[in-house]
This record gives C-alpha cells, structure tokens and sequence, in this order.
C-alpha cells in the first residue's frame, strides 16, 4: 500500500484514495508527427528497477493529478510535486542524488 | 412551484451514533484560482471569506469548503442558491470562474455520538486519519467512503456533517447505520 | 493417556465448566480453556489426519504454529473449516469435527495412503502429467479428488457480519509479551501513539509458564501492573485477541480482531479487519520451538516441549502419563522439571548433546531424572499414538539400545525467531550459528517511504535469548521507533525492567535423529506434519535438481499452506543444504507471505456484502420505478427500468408495448443518467474543439449538436448532445455509464497538458433529472403544462433548447431525440424530479403517456440506425467505422484521436464498417453472431467477415433488425451473408441501410 502525500491539498493518502496514472513527463505528438514519435508517445513506457516518475491522481480527495518520484524497488518516495511541469523539479532532482548517487534526469545526461 | 426534497427524504437511525438527513443545503459550486488576488477580493466583496487549504469557514446554512486550488463548495440556504449565484455571477464578472448550483447534486447527513463515537463510525468507511488531532474542528477531508466519494467535518468535537453524492445517498445511509450499530463499538480513539 | 490435574492452571477457572462436542461426543473443559487443551484434558490425544496419508495425528503444539490439530467448527451459517484447536478458546455449546477421515477419525480407510505412500513421493502430482493422458482422467484425478483437500467449504452462507477499521498510529507494537510490554512502554514514553496487539486473549505470552521472573517479581504479577500501567497512558492503546496478518509497504499493516469467536454472538461483528497506517512498527512477535526429525515423530503423543509445558501450567492438563524428553538445548529441561513437580512421570531425558552440563539438567539430576546425553530416538511404537520409544545413541545409525515405555515425547530442536511479519515487508534475515537459526538483520530492515527503517525487532523475536537481554533488546526497540519519529530526543529513555539471564549450555544443532539414520528411519521422519513432507521427500527433491529453495518447496509442498515456515522451515532447509553441500545460510528461505495466520473471507469483505456489496446509484424518480413494478437494468452503477411490466404481461411483451405506445402516442423516460458536464471559460471554444471530432466552437448558443468523443488512440469511447449555453459556456451530455470517466479525461487533459488554457469543467449529473417525452403527441403533453415559453416547431426547433418553466416548474428544454420521434428532454433542479416525472404523468394521461425502459430506448434507436457505445463499439471502432464520417471535421488541425486515425490500418478499406441486418425470414439474429467467410484462417479457423453489433424483435416493422460491422459493409448492399448458430441451420441476413424506420427523420423534426 503506497502512501502518498497529495501536493495539491497537503493530504497524506493511500493508494485507495489515489488512482495511478503511469510514467510521467510524456510529451504529445499529434498530427503532423512520425509514426515513430507517436508510437512511442502512445505505447512505449518506461519499466525501470529503481527511480521512476509516475503520475497520481487524487481521486477521492481535491481531484488533482500530481507526480511522485519514487523507487520501484526500495519503495521509497523522493517526493510528489504539482503535474504542471515538464520534468522533475530540481529539490526533487537534487533529492534523488542525495539518496542515489550517480543518478542524473534522463535529459541531463 | 413544487417543495424540493432531499434524496434522504428526512431518513433517520439511531445507533450508537445518530445519523440524520441534515435537510436541504444551498450548495454552489464555484472554480476559480483562489490563489488570485482579484478574485479573492471580489469574493470578500460578496461577503464570502475563501477558507485556507482543506479548511472550512462558517457551516451549513452559511459557509465555505475548500474542495481544492481552484474549487470552493459555498455554502447558503437552499432557497437563497440560485440568488447567491447571480450574486457571485456579478462579483466576479469578467473573472475566468464557473459558478453553479449544485445544491440537489448531493446528500447531507449529521453524525452525532458521545465522544469519538462519530469518528469511529467514519473510521470503519473512510482510510482518513480521524485522529482529532488530524481532523480538529474547521478542518474539511474529503476522502472515501467504503467505494464512494465523501466529504466530512466535525462541526464540533462530537458531531460532524458529511456529504456524499445524491444518487448513493441510500447506501451512504446504510454503510452508516451498519457502522452504527449498537455493540459495534470500537473504544478506540 | 493425556488428562486433566488435580490442580494448576493459570489460564483456567475450574468453577466454570464449559460443555462442548467433538465428533458428536459430548465432552466438559473449563473457562479459559482452549478446545486443544479442553481435548487433551478428556484424553483425546488424536485431533485429525493428515492431509496426504491420512495418517492419524494428534496435537503438536500450542499456538498458531499447530500443522495437525485443525477442526471444522460450528454448523450451517457459522461452519468454518481448518480452525486450530490450538487458539480457539472454548465456550458453552461449542461444536468442533476432526477432518480429512473416512469414515472416522480412528478408523479412516483412506489411510491406505499411507500404505501407498512409496508411490506418492515428491513432485507426484506433476510427475501423473508424464504418463498416458488417459490416467489423468482415469485414475489419478478420481483418486486425487476424493482424497484432497483441508476440511470441506461451508454450504450456507455465513450468518455473522464483519467489518473493517481504519486507523492511523505513531506506532504499532506486534506480540503483547513482556517484550511487546516493555516495547510499548519504551515507545509511548518517548510521546508517540502506540497501538499494542496481542493475539492471545491474555497478556504476557510464555514468560510466566517459563518462570521468568522480573523486578523481583513473577511474570504474572509484573505483567497485570505493567498493563495496568499501560492503560493509564492516554497515547497507548491495547487490543487482545489481536492478529498481525501482514505488514506491507509504507507501514500499511492489517490486523484480525476475533471479537466473538470466544463468545458467539450474531448480533455483533464476528471480526474486524484493522487497516493500520502505523509509522513506526516493533515487531515483538516471540519465537517458535523447532521439531526434531525422528522416526515416528508424527505419532499423536510427539509434541514440542514447550506446548507440554504450556498445557500443564496454563491449563493443568498432562498430555501424557509417562512422557519423555528428547532436546538439543537446555530449555526442554524445564519441561521435564514442569512435569516431575506436576507429580507426572518422566522416564528420561534424552540429550542429543555429548554433554548435559548445564545448570538446568543439574536441576534435572537433582530432582532424581535420568539425563541420557548422546542419545536419540530410533523409533516409536504405537498406532494411534506413542506406546514405547526406542533409544539409540544419536552418533550411530539407529540401532536401538533401549526401550521405554512412554505415552507422550516432548521433543525440542532449538528455537527460531518468528521472522514472518519482519519478512513480509521485505526485511533480511542472517544467519547465527550459535542458536541455528535465522534472525532479523538490522541493518537490512524493511524501509519505508522515507526509506528509512520503519520496524524493530524486541525480545525473542530479534534472537535474544535470556531474559534480561530479551528485555534490554525490547526496551531499546521501542526508544527507536520513537526517535524515528523524531520523539522523545533529548528525553532519558526510562529504566529497562531487570530479569536475570540464566546461565545455560549451548544448544547444538540436530537436523536428524540418530545423525546416520538410514532411509527407512528417513522416509519416516516427518519435517512438515500438515503436508506430509518427510526427510526422505526433501533429500529426493535435491537429488532430482530442485536446488532452489522456492523449487524444492513447490515440489515437495513443504511449509505451504497453513504452515507458511512455521514448524517445518528450518529443519527442511538445513536437511536441504546437507544434501546439497551448501551452508543453511546460502540456502536461504522461503519467501513468507501474508497472511501470518489465515484471515476469515468475511473479514476481508467487511461491510461489502449483501445490500452493500456494490454501491447501487439511484435517480430521483427510482421509488416510482419500483413503485411500478420496473424490471432493473444495471449500467454501471446505476439501476435503470429496463421495462415496466404489467400484470400478466412478460418483460418482451411490455418493451413491444412500450415502443408502439411511444411511436404512436407518447413515451416518458427517465434520463436522469444521462452525463452533464459543464465546460466554461475563454478557452473553452478550443478546449471543445480539441475533445470532440466535431467543431463545437462554431455551435450557435441556444443550439445543440450530437458530437463524438475519441481516445488518443482514436478509438471512439462516448457520444452525446452538446448545449452550447452562452458565449463561453458549453453543457455536454454524456452517455449514462460515461459521465464520470469523461469528466475525469477532460481534466486529466486541462491538467496535465493544456494547464495553461483558461477552462473549467463541472459535473453536474446529478444536480439534474432529466425526462425525456417522445413521441407524436409530445408537444401536447408539455403544452399542458402551461409553458413559459413556445415549445413550437418553429421557436424550438430539433437540436435547439430553451430555458423556461414547466408547471411553475423552472426547467430546462433541450428538443433531441434518440428515439427518432418528436422528442424533448426536460431538465430540472434533482430535488423536483419526481414532482415533473408526475406532472408530465398526470398531464399525459389524456394522451396515454407511456412509461418506457431503456429497451425500448434501445429498440428504438436501433429501428433508426442510431450507434450505442458499447454495442457498436468496443474500444476498436473508430468513428469512421461507423459511417459517421460527418461528425468528424476536416477543419481542424488537432482534436483526440485524429492522429491516430491517420494511421494505415485504421484507413484500410477492408475494416468492417457498420450496416443493417435483415434476416430473410424475418427472424432476430444472436446478439454478436459472426458472419461466415470462405475458407479458413491460419489457425485453420472459418474465416468470418462481420458481427452482429445491436439486434432486436422491432415491434414498428414486427421483424428481427440488427446493426452489425462488415467487411467493406456499406459497399455491399443487398449481399447475403450467412450467420452461423450453434443448433440448427445458419441465419441467412441481407445488408441493408442501418435506418430501417423514418430515414428522413421527418418525425424527430415535426
């Protein structure tokens, strides 16, 4: 059972309140983009064994999506941040490097 | 022009908390970035004072949920919602907001019980953290109730209001009075 | 033979006898009894028979770890299999039956097995599969069924209730022990909230029966002060008869509360689930004794030496009269004392050790027992439970040396922490030599959100042994999980209760009485009594390349089931690692997985049974719907009439009257279901534009139009009539199944893509009923009512709406039909929906105003050719599919889905596409039928070419009409296609227009 802490309303919840929303940070290719662009935008996600972002929505609660950076292995949580954005805030970024060295935001690299 | 009634229709249980329809409740629904100025002096000019994040100011009959960011639930008497909204309507014009009135969309109950009673009834449905400490009085939660949405607030620290949508108001009733039911006590909180 | 002292009995009131049954038998136990102890004090030593062998089987131990000892409980609505003996306390009139015999307990003629059981070795189950197929069906599955198993399911349905409890703690403290005692108190003194469970119904675990003695005073007394003390503090709270079922991630813990299995009472919930988010937890769960392997160690009269102890001091029942000690440590030898001073004979004291130099077996000597160091067991004799035991040196290879008479062993191999709940949340275990077992590592321990450590082991479970350093270790655990909280810093931890630690000899490890047991001793040396997994079963698995611990598990079935690791865990692994040459801490364990003991069905369900199973949405109008005796229909959550039937009349027989009532006169429908999602704001136009295939940006207020909605992959999901209510203001009705999914995209879009456009969205379903009033005579049914406004053709056209009131009703008029008449829906405010739904009754009674269901609904739609989500779609139909190329604008740049219209295969031409069916005997064709092709697919399949989508009786043209998806469809007017059916000859259908009734639509625009 995840508890995450809703960004929007402050709320500490479980994952019976919230409802997952896959990999966050995805950018939309519409008309005009390549079959390649817009297969991977539709079907192809991330899986990885560690740091990954994903988006929740507070389902039974504000209502707001949000996105949580968190370890698929450890389970831990770096923190949950506001959807309006297009990549990782840079205290959750900084975070993440404190507690696992070496990693870097998959555009910094 | 016909009497409005509630989904509850003035349903009643008396267990070892006593679950009441709370009758009908202006309810107007208004989505605004309650984070802008302007349109929190233009609230303050009709006389609504926007409550702080998952706060409650005033009560039914007369108030204010904050719901989210940008979503107030205001809070008038029944017959007083569709003036209220013109009101609103006025106030905030020329402000990106959308204003409406929702008062038949939802069911309204009070909970009242001897000390934690309430709270252990909610306790049983919601994975809300009910301590008082969590939940004090002026704080709102909206949360779940077994599988629906709700919302809920102690009005003080033995009674509290909860409200669920119009359509599952029987099965709110009966989650509720179930969790009521005499012997059930949980002596918890 | 086992019975009941004179005296003793700690946990027992002899003043309140307690009558209960087994197998039919009427018996007598006592208050604070358990139904084992309450057996063993009438002399009933067998409880049940094995699940494979069926060999006779009689109480190993005293707890939750009991494998044999499992009864069927109860009758009718409160039977309930697999229930151990061992925890359920006894009350008045309780009914227990032994399970898995035939056609007794003693004489069960399915133990033949045993017989058999050469042919049953590891793995048989899977190793049937490599013979001639036709003995699978023959002969191994009739066997198999009739001998498998555990107990039988209840037949009625569960007469108790049950519930759930949420709650959120500081800290959850697991085992209500002096270690869980002292850990709690440890903890709440640092400030925190501390929740102590217990799952005994008395506090203070097996210290007492051990004769730990704390401050100077004994277990009992120091824990009735330590609990009272407990009590008084306003941050504790404490709950027996308590279970931890599983510890899961971020600290979400389940607990099982029994509150009337001691005391039955319907009245009351029977359990109650307990969903704990706990922020620390502590883990003072104790320790469980090992069994040794030995030849004949399941005999009925085998037990662990400490649940010996427990049934003499706990309960003053002797499970034997004459019982010997079989031990590779010093703590048996309390046993052996407990039962000298009981005045209960002990023949010897078999040490497995070289040595027996501690200061426990020198009690022993001077209380006049003989110690045999070095020696073993090389067999049992006895049938339904141990007569003699044979003695041989543990050294050698079984040959026997002595023989005693004796009716009950008392054995102990050590003891192992209880690591499952540490496990469960992923913590690691390490290995110690000195005590042979595996133990909680803390440096490896669970982690929680934070990823931080989020539990502690106390006492015995963390592998201390002594009492002093048990509660040293359980004191230090509770300090830390409040300083993990962030508690207490600064503040001086208070005083750690004093115990002495007594001095002992070391344990040595034994994992096979005698160490050179042949393979006939082997075969007979149980390791997992409630599977039936023997020394011999293991030692096979290794042999046949099962090196895995999780393999040679799954093959052997060892520590599955009730048993999860409990008893057979440890002696399984180390005889693993012997076979395979690798040291027990490479081998590992099993994984342990909740729950740690099994938790009732009910409990999981709580309130969600019966009328609460599934929320059930209602309309405003739903009394008069069951007033009218209405035949239900679910969509989602929503109840909806599916017709009305009247007296005498079938469910067929009224949609065909409802349909011809409303073509002909006029119908009423309840609608209230219907989606309404307001969209509001300066980018609303776009926002619209981007949602819909349509252009809803160009509709005119006062206008309506029906619009399309597709996913991003451009597959259609909802339809509906959008309003366009003022300049910047939408209103969009959605289906009735769709409105919440379709209010959840629209802000999942304008939160997570278009933040930055200035709309709002609002569902506002349910402030609405909605009532629509179809049919020629429509109009005069408003128009009594004396409207505000002009309902006529020409002031309300089709697809406008109007705002107006209705019977000094304020109401909102939208004029759409999905029925193809002359057709209104009247919205007003929820709360006088059921006043308009009797108004418009009343006022179309002159009429004969006709109620109608959603067949009808769906008849009628279907008679003009209108799609239904959901029937013609299924998540792979895109719009163009469906003829509905017209709803789909070319003007614009982006709306969802267009992207993925243009892919290739979404413009093949030989995608099915939507047509009428028309059966050439005018027969109703099944509902999904395939329309059959030439030849075969490449899974030498007929190939098929098309499917019935919709297809209905159509009472206006009194024929079967279907809708259905074809290939190259619309190009092919007029073709036959042939429909298979399962009995019979294949329905022959042509390809028609889908608008069989009124394709002009001259009647919805009358």
């Amino acid at each position: 059972m995840l508890i995450l802490t809703c960004p929007c309303c402050g709320i500490r919840c479980d994952e019976t309140e919230l409802a997952p929303g896959g990999e966050a940070h995805l950018k939309r290719f519409g008309p005009g983009s390549s079959d390649e662009e817009f297969e991977d935008y539709l079907f192809m996600r991330a899986n990885p064994m560690g740091v990954h972002f994903e988006r929740w929505l507070h389902v039974y609660g504000c209502g707001k999506w949000f996105h949580a950076a968190r370890n698929t292995v450890t389970l831990e949580v770096y923190g949950t941040y506001p959807a309006q954005v297009h990549a990782p805030p840079q205290e959750i970024r900084d975070m993440i490097s404190t507690r696992v060295p070496g990693w870097r935001w998959k555009d910094d690299s | 022009m016909p009497e409005s009634v509630t989904p509850l229709d003035g349903a009643t249980y008396s267990g070892f908390v006593t679950i009441q329809d709370a009758g009908l409740v202006g309810m107007i629904l208004l989505r605004a970035d309650l984070g802008d100025a302007d349109v929190v002096s233009a609230l303050d000019g009709a006389g609504i004072e926007v409550p702080g994040a998952g706060a409650l100011v005033g009560g039914l009959g007369n108030g204010a949920l904050w719901m989210s960011p940008d979503e107030l639930m205001i809070l008038c008497a029944h017959d007083e919602a569709e003036a209220t909204v013109e009101t609103l309507g006025e106030a905030l014009g020329g402000l990106h907001v959308l204003v409406a009135n929702v008062s038949d969309s939802r069911a309204v109950f009070r909970l009242a019980g001897e000390g934690s009673a309430v709270r252990e009834v909610l306790a049983k449905l919601s994975p809300a953290d009910l301590r008082q400490t969590a939940l004090p009085p002026g704080r709102v939660r909206r949360t779940r109730l077994a599988q629906v949405a709700a919302a809920f607030w102690f009005a003080d620290d033995d009674e509290a209001v909860l409200i669920c949508f119009r359509s599952v108001a029987g099965y709110v009733l009966d989650l509720l009075s179930k969790a009521a039911t005499p012997g059930s006590e949980v002596g918890h909180f | 033979m086992s019975h009941r002292l004179p005296k003793g009995g700690r946990l027992i009131d002899r003043s309140r006898p307690l009558g209960f049954s087994f197998n039919g038998k009427e018996l007598r136990g006592y208050a604070g009894d358990t139904l084992a102890s309450a057996l063993l004090g009438r002399g009933q030593v067998l409880m049940g028979r094995s699940f494979k062998y069926h060999r006779p089987r009689g109480v190993v131990a005293s707890g939750p770890e009991e494998p044999n000892a499992l009864v069927g409980l109860g009758r009718d609505g409160s039977f309930e299999p697999n229930v151990r003996a061992t925890t359920t306390e006894l009350f008045e009139g309780l009914e227990a039956r032994s399970q898995n015999h035939w056609p007794s307990l003693e004489y069960d003629v399915g133990a033949i097995g045993s017989l058999l059981s050469r042919f049953l070795p590891s793995g048989f189950y899977y190793k049937t599969f490599l013979w001639p197929r036709a003995f699978w069906k023959h002969v191994y599955e009739p066997a198999i069924r009739l001998s498998a198993g555990l107990g039988k399911p209840p037949r009625r349905r569960d007469a108790d209730h049950y519930e759930h409890f949420n709650i959120t703690t500081d800290i959850l403290v697991i085992g209500g022990g002096i270690s869980g005692i002292v850990a709690a108190r440890a903890a709440a003194e640092t400030g925190a909230d501390v929740l102590l469970v217990e799952q005994a119904s008395t506090w203070g675990g097996r210290a007492p029966v051990d004769g730990v003695r704390i401050d100077g005073s004994g277990a009992d007394e120091w824990t009735g002060s330590a609990v009272t003390s407990l009590q008084s503090m306003p941050n504790v709270r404490m709950r027996t008869r308590t279970t931890a079922a599983g510890i899961h991630d971020h600290g979400y813990v389940l607990l099982h509360e029994r509150l009337t299995d001691h005391a039955p009472d319907h009245s009351v919930p029977r359990h109650r689930l307990w969903k704990v988010r706990a922020g620390q937890i502590v883990a003072a769960t104790g320790a469980m004794e090992r069994p040794l392997s030995f030849a004949g160690n399941d005999r009925p009269g085998c037990m662990l030496a400490s649940a010996v102890r427990d049934y003499v001091v706990n309960y003053g029942v002797a499970p034997g009269e004459r019982t010997v000690i079989l031990t590779n440590n010093d703590d048996a030898y309390r046993t052996a004392l407990t039962l000298r001073e009981a005045g209960l004979g002990v023949p010897a004291v078999l040490d497995t050790r070289q040595e027996a130099a501690g200061p426990l077996a020198k009690a022993a000597r001077d209380a006049g027992l003989s110690v045999r160091p070095g020696c073993g067991i090389a067999g049992i004799a006895g049938r339904n439970r141990v007569e003699r035991v044979q003695l041989c040196s543990q050294d050698g290879d079984g040959k026997v040396i002595d023989e005693i008479q004796a009716d009950c062993i008392a054995m102990s191999g050590g003891w192992s922490p209880t690591v499952h709940h540490w496990c469960h949340a992923a913590g690691k275990l390490s290995w110690n030599d000195a005590e042979a077992h595996f133990a909680p590592d803390p440096a490896r321990p669970p982690t929680g959100a934070d990823g931080m450590a989020m539990m502690h082991v106390a006492g015995r479970a963390s592998g201390a042994t002594g009492a002093g350093a048990v509660l040293e270790s359980a004191h230090a655990a509770g300090v830390s999980a409040g300083r993990a909280l962030g508690m207490g810093r600064g503040k001086k931890p208070g005083r750690v209760p004093e115990a002495e630690d007594e001095a002992h000899h070391p344990m040595e490890p034994v994992w096979l009485v005698p160490a050179r047991a042949p393979y006939s001793k082997r075969a007979k040396s149980w390791l997992d009594f409630q599977n039936d997994v023997k020394v011999s079963d293991v030692e096979l698995a290794a042999r046949e390349g099962y090196e895995s611990v999780e393999h040679a598990k799954r093959y052997t079935t060892l520590g599955m089931a009730t048993d999860q690791g409990k008893l057979s865990n440890i002696n399984g692994l180390a005889i693993l690692s012997r076979e395979l040459g690798t040291p027990v801490e490479e081998v590992g364990t099993t994984t342990f997985r909740p729950p740690y003991v099994p938790v009732t069905m009910g409990a999981i369900a709580g309130e969600a049974r019966g009328g609460l199973f599934q929320p059930v949405r209602k309309t405003p109008i739903h009394e008069w719907h069951i007033a009218s005796g209405a035949h239900w229909e679910p969509v989602g959550h929503w109840r909806r009439p599916y017709a009305y039937p009247m007296e005498g009349e079938s469910v067929h027989e009224a949609v065909k009257r409802e349909v011809q009532a409303t073509r002909s006169g006029v119908g009423l429908l309840d609608a209230s279901t219907l989606g309404k999602i307001v969209v509001k704001g300066p980018d609303a136009a776009r926002f619209m534009d981007m949602l819909y295939t349509n252009m809803m940006s160009t509709l005119k207020p006062g206008k309506c139009r029906y619009g399309l909605m597709c996913s991003e992959n451009g597959f259609l999901v909802d339809d509906g009539v959008v309003a366009r209510l003022d300049d910047d203001t939408w209103l969009c009705h959605t289906t009735s199944g769709g409105a919440d999914r379709i209010h959840a995209s629209m802000e999942e879009w304008l939160q997570t893509e278009w933040w930055d456009w200035k709309a709002y969205v609002a569902n506002v379903t349910e402030q609405f009923a909605q009532i629509g009033v179809a049919g020629p005579r429509a109009r005069d049914v408003l128009n009594e009512l004396g409207p505000s406004m002009d309902l006529g053709g020409e002031a309300l056209p089709f697809m406008a709406w109007t705002d107006g009131a209705l019977g000094n009703m304020p109401v909102r008029v939208f004029r759409i039909s999905f029925s193809g008449e002359l057709s209104f829906e009247i919205a007003a405010p929820a709360g006088q929906g059921r006043a308009l739904w009797d108004r418009l009754l009343e006022a179309g009674k002159p009429f004969g105003i006709t109620p109608y269901g959603t067949e009808a609904l769906h008849v009628m739609r279907a008679e003009k050719g209108f799609i239904m989500i959901g029937d013609e779609t299924d998540g792979t139909v895109i719009p163009q599919d469906l003829g509905l190329h017209w709803a789909i604008s070319k003007g614009k740049d982006d709306f969802l889905g267009k992207r993925a219209q243009e892919r290739e295969h979404m413009a093949d031409p030989l995608r099915w596409r939507l047509v009428g069916l028309e059966t050439l005997d005018g027969s109703v064709l099944p509902d999904g039928a395939y329309a059959a092709d030439e030849g075969v697919n490449a899974n030498g399949q007929r190939r098929t070419q098309g499917r019935v989508t919709s297809t209905y009786y159509s009472p206006t043209l009194d024929r079967g009409i279907a809708m259905g998806l074809v290939e190259r469809g619309p190009d092919r007017m007029g073709e036959i296609l042939e429909f298979p059916v399962i009995d019979g000859e294949p329905i022959r259908a042509r390809i028609v227009s889908p608008a069989f009734h009124d394709p002009d639509g001259e009647k919805q625009n009358a």
